[in-house]
C-alpha cells in the first residue's frame, strides 16, 4: 500500500468549481509530478472547506492542517516549492478567517475568565440543541444518575460559591437549610429582578444563555426537594421574559422539565413571573410577596425563606448568576471552581463596567482582582484622558471608593471594610468632573422613591436625608448639616427592616467619609468644586474665543443665548438653566463655567 | 349579590365590548393561579394600556377580593397606570450610567421640543414623556426609549432627530 506523507484535500464544491478548482487541481498534480512528489503527496477531492464565495478555490493540507485559499493556477509552482519541498507554510495564501466576536461583549479582555458568560453570543438562545452541544444538561444527567441530594449540596458547599445577588451568603449552606425543612411543597425561586441601575449582567445571561439558569434551578430543586419553581423577572426586561419562556417550553419538550425528568422519579416545573417596576422587589421577601400577588413589602426575618418563604413554604431563592454557574461546578468539579478567586471569595464574578471608562460593558473576572486592574487594565482607563475620582460598587446600596483605595481586591470582605458592598456587580467609574454631593443626592433620590414605605426609618429617614442633600446642592446648606447627615445615616442603617433601608445611606456615608471637603465647600463657600450643581455655577461665553457661529444659541433649550452672527454671544444668567448643552456643542471651547 | 359598579364612563374599557372580552379572557385564564393578581394586572396593563378604577373594581369583584387590595397593588408598582398614556411614549432612562452620561440634558432638550414636562402627556394625547428606571443598556448610555425601542449614545444635539418619528406621528406607519 503506497504511503503518502501528505494529503491535499481540494474543495470541489460547485461554487469552487466555478472559480476554477479543477484547473488548480490539475496544475497541482502536474507540478507534483514535475517535482517528483506525486508518490509522496496525494490529492483528494472533498466538499466545501471554508465559505466558497469568500475563499474558493481553496484546499487543506494535512497533516499540518493548513487552509490555503483564493488560489489560482499561477500560485501553484511557488506553493509546491515552498510548502512541499522546503516545508514552509506560505502565509500569503493562508485563509484569513474573521473571528466573530459578540457585538456587546467583544473578545475577552485582559484578565477575563468567562464562565457565566461562556455561551453568550456563541449559541442561539432560542435553540436548546445548541446549549446541549455545549455540554448543556450533562450536569443534570450526572446529578440525577450519580448523586444524592446531599452529595449535590456538599459539592456546592466545597466549591465555595457565594450568592451572586449581593449578600454573598454561601450557596451550599442556603440549600442545606431548605433541604432540612420538612414541610412541602418547597419552592425554588430565581431572582431576576436586576434593579440596580448600572447592572445588566443578569439581563445578558437571561437573553443569551437561559438554559444555564434553568439547568441550575433544576439541580437546586433536586438538592432541596422541590417540584415547583418561579423565575421572577423585572418587567423592564421583556426580551429576557420572552427568551426564558421559549427556553422553558423547549426544556419541557426535551424532558428536562415536567414529570419524571430523564426517566427518574424526580419532577420539577418552572414558571416565569413578571415584576411591575418596583426596585424593592429585588429584596428576597418583597419578591416573594410580589409573586403572591401583593404589594412588594419585605417581611422581618426570622423566619428565613428556607423555613417559611413563598406561600409560607420552605423556599430557596438565589440570583440568576448563582444558578447559571451551578451546572459548570457540577460538571467540572468543586475544586476547579475553588481554584479561582481568593480564600473566602471563590470563583469568578460578572461585572457591568459603566461610566467614564473607555471600555464599558460586561466583564467576568476572578474575585480578588484589584479595582485598579479593573479600571485601567480591563476597562482601559478613564475616557477622554480625564482624571479618576471614584468608583461606585454595588449599586444604590453600595459606596463610593476613592483613588487611595484602588488597590483594594474585589472580594466580599474587602469591599465591606471600605464601607461599600459587592452588590450585584454594577461598577460605575466617575471622573473628576463628577460632584460627589450630587451623586450622593442622585442615589438617595432613587432609594427614597423606591422605598416601600413600610418602616419609619427608611420611609421618613431617606426623605429627610434627601431634603438636606437637595438644600446643600441648591446652595442652602447650613452649619450642622454634615453632623445631622451622619447621625441619620447611622440610625437608618441600624433600624431599617430590609436591605434597601440598611444600604440606602451607604453612598452618602462613603461620600462624607472620603469627600468631606466637597460637602464643606457646598455648605460654607456655596461652591461646587466639580462645577456641576446648577445653582452654584454660571455659564459664561469667553468673548475672545467666540466666533459668533450661533450653534450654542440654536441648541439652547431655553433660548438664553443672544448674539448676532459673527459677533460674540452672551448668556443671560437669569434665564440659563445650567444644562451645559451650549458648552458641549461649542466647537471653539468658547464657553466655560465659573 | 353582585355589587354594581357605579358611574362607568362610556369610554372605559369595561363599557366597550371588545375590550371587556379581553379583560374577561385574562381573568378566566388566571383566576385560579396562585398569586394571580400580579399576572392579571400585568396582562391588563399590557393589553389594554391602563387599569382604570372601574376595571379595578371589576377585577376585585371577579376575584372576590377587596377593592383596596387591588388598588393597593396598582398604586405600589410604577408600571401600572390608571389613565391611558399617549399614543407615543418617550422615556428617559434614569440609571446611574445614563445619569453620569448626561440624561438631564436630554430631558431639557426634549422638554423644549415637545412642550411638556416628564410625567405628562401632550394635550392632543399624542406623546407622553416619562422617566424610567435603568433598562440595562448601560454600555449605550445615555439611553432614550422611543415607543419601546432603545436608542443609545444620544447627544443633546441629536435629540430632534431621535424623536422626529414620534413628533411627525410616523412611528407606527407600516414599513414601505
Amino acid at each position: 500500500m503506497p504511503f503518502f506523507r501528505s494529503h491535499v484535500l481540494i474543495s470541489v464544491d460547485p461554487e469552487c468549481l466555478k472559480r476554477g478548482a479543477h484547473e488548480v487541481m490539475d496544475a497541482l498534480q502536474d507540478e507534483l509530478v514535475q517535482q517528483g512528489l506525486n508518490e509522496e503527496v496525494q490529492i483528494l477531492e472533498t466538499s466545501r472547506i471554508g465559505d466558497p464565495v469568500q475563499f474558493g478555490p481553496d484546499l487543506m493540507v494535512y497533516p499540518e492542517g493548513v487552509h490555503y485559499a483564493n488560489l489560482s493556477v499561477d500560485d501553484i509552482p511557488f506553493l509546491v516549492e515552498e510548502h512541499f519541498l522546503k516545508g514552509r507554510v506560505v502565509n500569503k495564501f493562508v485563509a484569513q478567517e474573521s473571528i466573530i466576536a459578540d457585538e456587546e461583549l467583544g473578545m475577552p479582555k485582559a484578565k477575563e475568565i468567562r464562565i457565566v458568560l461562556r455561551n453568550c453570543g456563541k449559541i442561539d438562545p432560542n435553540n436548546i440543541e445548541e446549549y446541549i452541544a455545549e455540554d448543556g444538561y450533562m450536569a443534570l444527567g450526572r446529578v440525577l444518575t450519580e448523586l444524592s441530594p446531599e452529595d449535590v449540596i456538599n459539592e456546592v458547599l466545597s466549591s465555595g460559591l457565594r450568592g451572586r445577588g449581593g449578600a454573598g451568603f454561601p450557596t451550599g449552606k442556603k440549600w442545606s437549610f431548605a433541604r432540612a425543612s420538612a414541610s412541602t411543597p418547597k419552592y425554588v425561586i430565581c431572582n431576576a429582578d436586576e434593579g440596580d441601575p448600572g447592572a445588566f449582567m443578569n439581563r445578558r445571561v437571561l437573553e443569551s444563555d437561559p438554559h444555564a439558569v434553568v439547568e441550575g434551578m433544576i439541580i437546586a430543586a433536586y438538592a432541596i426537594g422541590s417540584s415547583q419553581g418561579y423565575v421572577y423577572c423585572r418587567a423592564e426586561y421583556p426580551l429576557a421574559v420572552k427568551t426564558l419562556n421559549i427556553a422553558i417550553q423547549q426544556a419541557r419538550e426535551f424532558g428536562f422539565l415536567g414529570k419524571n425528568i430523564m426517566g427518574t422519579d424526580f419532577s420539577f416545573d418552572l414558571e416565569v413571573r413578571m415584576g411591575a417596576g418596583a426596585f424593592v422587589c429585588g429584596e428576597e421577601t418583597a419578591l416573594m410577596s410580589s409573586i403572591e400577588g401583593k404589594r412588594g413589602e419585605p417581611r422581618p426575618r426570622p423566619p428565613f425563606p428556607a423555613v417559611r418563604g413563598l406561600f409560607m413554604q420552605p423556599s430557596n431563592i438565589n440570583n440568576v448568576e448563582t444558578y447559571a454557574v451551578v451546572p459548570q461546578i457540577m460538571l467540572r468539579g468543586p475544586e476547579w471552581y475553588a481554584s479561582m478567586g481568593t480564600e473566602k471569595s471563590k470563583g469568578t464574578k460578572t461585572f457591568a463596567l459603566a461610566g467614564d471608562v473607555k471600555n464599558t460593558g460586561l466583564i467576568e473576572v476572578p474575585l480578588g482582582i484589584t479595582l485598579r486592574e479593573i479600571i485601567f487594565d480591563v476597562g482601559g482607563g478613564i475616557k477622554d484622558n480625564k482624571g479618576f475620582k471614584a468608583i461606585q460598587t454595588g449599586g444604590p446600596m453600595g459606596g463610593m471608593i476613592p483613588t487611595k483605595l484602588l488597590d483594594l481586591p474585589i472580594d466580599y470582605e474587602s469591599l465591606a471594610s471600605a464601607g461599600s458592598i459587592m452588590g450585584s456587580g454594577g461598577l460605575i467609574v466617575m471622573d473628576d468632573e463628577t460632584c460627589m454631593v450630587d451623586i450622593a443626592r442622585f442615589f438617595m433620590d432613587f432609594t427614597q422613591d423606591e422605598s416601600c414605605g413600610k418602616c419609619v426609618p427608611c420611609r421618613v429617614g431617606t426623605r429627610r436625608i434627601l431634603e438636606i442633600l437637595n438644600r446643600i446642592c441648591e446652595g442652602n446648606g447650613r452649619d450642622g448639616d454634615i453632623e445631622l447627615l451622619e447621625k441619620l445615616c447611622y440610625e437608618i442603617k441600624r433600624d431599617s427592616l430590609c436591605g434597601l433601608g440598611q444600604g440606602a445611606p451607604n453612598p452618602v456615608e462613603t461620600a462624607l467619609k472620603y469627600f468631606r471637603e466637597e460637602f464643606e465647600a457646598h455648605i460654607y463657600e456655596k461652591r461646587c468644586p466639580a462645577k456641576v450643581c446648577r445653582n452654584l455655577i454660571t455659564y459664561e461665553v469667553i468673548t475672545d474665543a467666540c466666533t459668533g457661529c450661533t450653534v450654542c444659541a440654536r441648541n439652547c433649550p431655553v433660548t438664553a443665548i443672544s448674539g448676532e452672527r459673527r459677533q460674540p454671544h452672551l448668556i443671560d444668567p437669569d434665564i440659563c438653566i445650567r444644562c451645559g448643552i451650549c458648552m458641549q456643542v461649542c466647537n471653539f471651547n468658547a464657553i466655560h463655567i465659573i | 349579590m353582585q355589587k354594581i359598579i357605579d358611574n362607568i364612563p362610556a369610554n372605559d374599557p369595561i363599557a366597550i365590548p371588545e375590550k371587556k372580552a379581553i379583560i374577561d379572557a385574562v381573568l378566566n385564564a388566571n383566576k385560579d393561579r396562585q398569586g394571580g393578581l400580579m399576572v392579571i394586572l400585568n396582562e391588563l396593563q399590557g393589553k389594554i394600556g391602563f387599569v382604570s378604577e372601574p376595571m379595578q373594581q371589576y377585577v376585585a369583584q371577579t376575584l372576590q377580593i377587596p377593592m383596596s387590595v387591588v388598588h393597593g397593588v396598582i398604586s405600589f408598582y410604577s408600571f401600572f397606570t390608571t389613565t391611558p398614556r399617549g399614543k407615543h411614549t418617550i422615556k428617559f432612562c434614569m440609571g446611574t450610567a445614563c445619569y453620569v452620561g448626561g440624561t438631564q440634558q436630554l430631558i431639557d432638550k426634549t422638554k423644549q421640543l415637545v412642550g411638556i414636562d416628564p410625567g405628562h402627556t401632550t394635550p392632543d394625547g399624542k406623546i407622553t414623556l416619562e422617566l424610567c428606571r435603568c433598562v440595562g443598556a448601560c454600555s449605550q448610555a445615555p439611553v432614550i426609549v422611543v415607543d419601546e425601542e432603545i436608542v443609545g449614545r444620544v447627544r443633546p444635539n441629536k435629540v430632534p432627530q431621535v424623536i422626529r418619528p414620534v413628533m411627525e406621528d410616523k412611528a407606527d406607519e407600516p414599513a414601505a
